[in-house]
């Protein structure tokens, strides 16, 4: 258990110090790579092509592994079908992303660097999702 | 951008890689924010520790960043506070709906070949862009 807690703060620390390095931290320049009609700002396709690159690695690493490292089995999404659900909520999370610059992780990030209004945003953010947590009939 | 930005760019990208094949092949999990942080709203289970430990990297890290560098990473909300409550209850409710967001779909999804994250991802981007231009360049809402 302690390995784990120490491997999940350890990947957190890279996650953060990621986004702090390459300027995804900062809610202004998400919104030049989403603003493609003005001075176009493209670093974000660099990110996520070095993120997607190195994380491949890792799940190519994982297909050859009978179980995890520090755990008994992966736990991995195992659904394939693209549903209503998951169009609609990835249309509400595009137009707050849009509206913001902000996605959860570069939020959760900020906070220390970005009070009072990180944590109004974070704490909305939070509010949404106890919200759907307690909305009924999931599928 | 400069060289150097995309440079800055591709380097924390494959931080941020690094840390999704870390706990992937580590804890055989997937590195999806939304995931972790809404699961820690509910009641404590065994999964809470590590939860808590990786959202606490998180907040830590461009500390860590601050101290290596020199220098405090530049970052501005320009949106005003009503914007930034609708917005984040929108991030909040979306990423749950949608069962993740640009960790979970795109950086996590899109390395496994999923079609259902590639589907999400284009559908978030596609919708952010259409909002960006409609608000900046359309002069419709705030």
């Amino acid at each position: 258990m302690r390995v784990r807690v120490a491997v999940a703060l350890l990947a957190g620390l890279l996650f953060g110090a990621g986004l702090a390095l390459s300027g995804m931290i900062d809610p202004r320049r998400v919104l030049g790579f989403l603003d493609v009609a003005g001075s176009w700002d493209p670093t974000l396709a660099f990110v996520l092509a070095g993120a997607v690159g190195v994380s491949a690695l890792g799940y190519r690493a994982a297909r050859r592994m009978g179980h995890p490292l520090c755990a008994t089995r992966f736990d991995l999404p195992t659904r394939t079908d693209v549903d209503a659900r998951l169009l609609v909520g990835a249309a509400l999370f595009g137009v707050g992303w849009g509206l913001s610059g902000f996605c959860p992780g570069p939020a959760l990030a900020a906070l220390p660097l970005l009070p009072p209004k990180g944590a109004l945003f974070v704490a909305a953010m939070l509010a949404g999702m106890a919200l759907h947590r307690a909305l009924p009939a999931k599928s | 951008m400069t060289a150097a930005d995309a440079l800055r760019g591709v380097a924390g990208g494959a931080l941020i890689g690094t840390s999704a094949a870390l706990l992937l092949v580590a804890d055989g999990r997937i590195a999806g924010i939304s995931g972790i942080a809404a699961r820690l709203l509910g009641r404590p289970d065994h999964d809470t520790p590590w939860r808590g430990a990786f959202l606490l990297g998180l907040v830590l890290g461009p500390v860590l960043y601050a101290a290596a560098s020199g220098g405090w990473p530049a970052v501005q909300i320009e949106a005003p506070w009503p914007v930034l409550v609708v917005a984040g209850l929108l991030v909040g409710f979306g990423t749950r709906l949608g069962s993740g967001n640009t960790s979970g779909h795109g950086v996590c999804g899109l390395a496994r070949l999923s079609g259902r994250s590639a589907a999400a991802v284009a559908t978030f981007m596609a919708v952010a862009v259409l909002n960006v231009f409609a608000t900046r360049h359309l002069g419709i809402l705030p």
